[in-house]
């Protein structure tokens, strides 16, 4: 079979599954949700990875590197943000206090 | 490498992009449930792992002399900026956070299609990698700076309020640079080789695009935004896994996209708003039509000062504390959880009305009082506490604006009339502690404030709650 029709089938079958798992959420859960699926679309990174041996010149290395180092800002950032969140939520046990200094005095930076 | 071996390798790295994505779809099931949701969140990041180690595993991956300090060159950056900013965040700025890492997702899907485009396009490339590509290109680049102004706009850099050209001029700019955008993709596709025209008419096209969709857009608006843009983002990297023919990107990143759609139109759900309308400009148009009865010489406020309110309290049988956004600005949320134990101590039953999207995204303050040791039952949702309003002898809004604002149930000409509110006008009393009198994220005008059983405390949350609470306990 062609690959392409294996690609989109691929791709209609996901969507499926993503359309699913996503009926029912609380919606307490709707920020942690969209930041921890905002993290695995960071599997753009792959295609930084998969083209830097196929580049050629300086440009294309250089736009690759910003690319990949993009694309693991969004992976790890996105799924280290998504575990503090929902850390806050179990929050049974007092928090640590160097945690909360570090939450307090640490800025909105990017 | 020998042939044998080769094709060993080859089904092992298959293998391994299949364990991915099946830890990718588990994680996220786990995800939408509050008691697995951090298992999940741990099991996605493994696939993700697994994912990248099993490329980097393929043969000819390091290529060339230099690929290999390259590829980790990207790496070390990406780690050394993302964990900082993901640790060091405060959770009151986390739906900024979640705006930029969305960002610069869709910018390195922009930028692996300008490298695919200036390698491969021309040279035999099949068009129909041309066409997912550039549709990733265009997607990407929109959702990149479409995320970069909603960034902007909840960091406050960039203003809150709706920014847009009169008329109907900004929906014809918005539809022409899309015409731009899908015209030079078309003509890319029919063969005109041209990078100008590739970073011209798709790139720098779609870059204005996705600055003009979002400024126009409300701050209050601004979650279900960054959702959608989270979703596009998702779509884009599933259109750059198809041109690469890569079943993991494809996977994941079309998951986020049918994910990412529906939690858009959840979200706009629990705002009773509709996403066309969000996109078409917010309340932008609302806002600058007059704002019902209670303009702003609708009334005088009353403000009273921390002492009468400690009183006011201290001699309530049920408080209920409505938090906002403001709580969270001022980091007020440890200074309410001690005023909590010191109405508890004098016997006052103390609740909290957590509005749907109270804070900044659905869930945030959640995040916020739970972050302060608010026990978790004491947070009541919407629905559970309006009927108490009745029956509650003050009610004291901290920060929140247009989540209790009135004009909702009672004025049909409000831009806000049928958002579901938290009903604090029904209590005994009502103290709202405020900044200054700059009406909400909304920018809409608050009758609440004119009420006369209303009074308002000015000034900073945190010290206003902790004078209160200071009162409370000399009492």
């Amino acid at each position: 079979m062609d690959r392409l029709v294996i690609d989109i089938a691929v791709l209609v079958l996901a969507g499926f599954v993503g359309y699913t798992v996503i009926s029912k959420v609380p919606n307490t859960l709707h920020t942690p949700l969209m930041s921890g699926t905002n993290a695995i679309h960071g599997i753009v990174v792959l295609g930084g990875l998969l083209l830097m041996a196929e580049s050629s010149g300086a440009l294309e290395k250089v736009l690759l590197v910003i690319a990949i180092a993009f694309g693991t800002i969004n992976v790890i950032g996105g799924f280290l943000v998504t575990d503090r969140m929902l850390e806050m939520f179990k929050a049974k046990e007092p928090p640590k206090p160097e945690e909360t200094k570090a939450a307090i005095e640490g800025d909105g930076k990017r | 490498m020998t042939p044998v071996l080769a094709v060993i390798g080859t089904n092992a790295i298959d293998a391994l992009y299949i364990v991915a994505f099946i830890l990718l779809i588990y994680g996220m099931t786990g995800l939408t449930g509050p008691r697995t949701a951090v298992r999940g969140n741990k099991i996605a990041a493994v696939g993700m792992a697994i994912a990248v180690i099993a490329t980097l595993l393929r043969d000819h991956e390091f290529h060339g002399s230099s690929t290999w300090w390259l590829i980790l060159l990207g790496l070390v950056i990406g780690t050394a900026i993302g964990i900082p900013a993901a640790r060091n965040v405060r959770m009151t700025a986390m739906p900024q956070m979640v705006a930029i890492f969305n960002g610069v997702g869709g910018g390195a899907v922009a930028l692996i299609a300008w490298v695919e485009y200036r390698h491969a396009f021309g040279g035999g490339y099949p068009l129909r990698s041309e066409i997912f590509e550039l549709f990733g290109a265009i997607v990407g680049s929109i959702s990149f700076w479409g995320s970069n102004i909603a960034f902007g706009k909840l960091q406050e850099i960039l203003p809150g309020r709706p920014i847009k050209l009169p008329g109907a001029s900004q929906t014809a700019l918005n539809l022409g640079l899309l015409l731009i955008a899908v015209g030079s993709a078309v003509a890319l596709c029919a063969g005109v080789h041209s990078q100008a025209l590739f970073i011209l008419g798709i790139l720098v096209a779609a870059a204005v695009l996705g600055n003009m969709v979002v400024l126009p857009i409300g701050g209050a608006d601004m979650p279900v935004v960054i959702s959608l843009l989270n979703a596009f983002t998702g779509l884009s990297a599933a259109a750059t896994g198809v041109a690469l023919s890569n079943p993991v990107m494809i996977v994941a990143g079309m998951i986020v996209g049918a994910s990412g759609t529906i939690l858009t139109n959840l979200m706009a759900q629990a705002m009773n708003r509709s996403v066309p309308a969000i996109v078409a400009g917010g309340f932008g148009g609302a806002v600058a039509a007059p704002a019902g009865r209670a303009g702003a010489e609708g009334g005088t406020v009353r403000s009273t000062t921390p002492a009468d309110v400690a009183i006011q309290l201290s001699y309530a049988r049920q408080v209920v504390i409505a938090p906002g956004y403001g709580m969270a600005v001022a980091q007020a949320q440890h200074a309410v959880r001690e005023l909590e134990k010191a109405l508890e101590a004098k016997g006052v039953e103390v609740k909290f009305a957590i509005h749907p999207v109270a804070g900044r995204m659905p869930g945030h303050m959640n995040v916020l009082l739970a972050e302060a040791d608010v026990p978790y039952d004491l947070l009541k949702e919407m629905d559970e506490i309006n009927p108490e309003f009745p029956r509650t002898d003050v009610t004291l809004v901290i920060g929140a604006n247009d989540v209790t604002n009135p004009a909702a149930k009672n004025e049909p000409g409000s831009p806000i009339y049928g958002m579901p509110i938290l009903e604090v006008d029904q209590s005994g009393a009502v103290v709202v502690l405020k900044r200054s009198m700059a009406s909400g994220f909304a920018g809409i005008d608050n009758p609440l404030f004119y009420d006369p059983k209303t009074s308002l405390l000015f000034g900073d949350a945190k010290q206003s709650v902790s004078e209160i609470t200071a009162e409370v306990e000399a009492l």
